[in-house]
């Protein structure tokens, strides 16, 4: 149980920033999530793109994680928009209402065009 | 792999599995896949498992933030009609101030989880005092 977590930048001068998250997000690996989540705002980044497409669980402290890296995006007139197809993990952002607050895609083309 | 017990095999018996782990956020996983793995010689449905699951490592991980001296114990029993998760750590909770959440982001997560947990299983009980915190998650079959 372990999460790998990439990031990387989109070509072209939108300045968005992706970050590739594989595997688990939980108590024990969110801080990893959050760490470069954070790095990222601290260095300027405030259009993000999250992808969940290879992420396979997400708990409440995953969550959180997300709603502090948007929370801080926001201050700085940013969003963060997320890519996630998997039923079980869009249940749980329907479930929490955070379905409403962050932008959620089916595909990183489509999170990207909306930023 | 041994078949799913049905609702009707052992329609009066009981089956008792208990996990004892340390409360640290490490071990959280094992607890979930443990209970998910009880949780399956039932016929649950996959969606229902993905909800055991979560609710389980949410109840771990209120157990561990509360605090405590204990470690984390599972004990899931399997009825012929549900399972019943029962997590508890003994112990103490942390003395107000002593683990000050770091941002109010933070201080957002245990009250999530908690309704992560009422929402996905069929009924909780939730108890936290000075000897400890106890969640017991029930969930039903064909809901």
């Amino acid at each position: 149980m372990d999460i790998k977590v990439d990031v990387r930048q989109t070509d072209g001068a939108s300045g968005v920033s992706v970050v590739d998250l594989n595997g688990e997000i939980d108590v024990y690996t969110s801080p990893k999530v959050k760490e470069t989540i954070t790095d990222l705002i601290d260095k300027g980044h405030y259009s993000l793109v999250i992808n969940l497409e290879n992420v396979r669980y997400i708990d409440s402290t995953g969550l959180g994680v997300l709603i502090g890296g948007l929370k801080r995006v926001r201050e700085h007139s940013g969003t963060v928009h997320l890519v996630c197809t998997n039923p079980q993990i869009k249940k749980i952002f329907d479930i929490t209402g955070l379905a409403k607050i962050f932008g959620i895609f089916d595909s990183e083309q489509a999170a990207c065009a909306s930023l | 792999m041994r078949q799913p017990l049905s609702p009707q095999s052992g329609a009066n018996k009981s089956r008792r599995v208990e996990l004892h782990i340390p409360a640290e956020p490490e071990w959280v996983g094992v607890a979930r896949l443990t209970a998910a793995g009880i949780a399956s010689r039932l016929d649950f449905s996959i969606e229902d498992l993905e909800d055991l699951k979560l609710a389980v490592a949410e109840a771990c991980n209120c157990c561990i933030q509360n605090g405590g001296d204990g470690d984390l114990s599972m004990a899931c029993e399997l009825q012929s009609d549900h399972i019943a998760i029962a997590v508890e750590r003994r112990g103490a909770l942390a003395k107000p101030g002593a683990r000050q959440p770091a941002s109010g982001d933070d201080a957002e997560l245990g009250g999530l989880g908690v309704f992560l947990i009422r929402a996905l299983m069929d009924d909780v009980v939730y108890s936290s005092d000075q000897t400890g915190t106890r969640l017991t998650l029930i969930k039903r079959l064909g809901k």
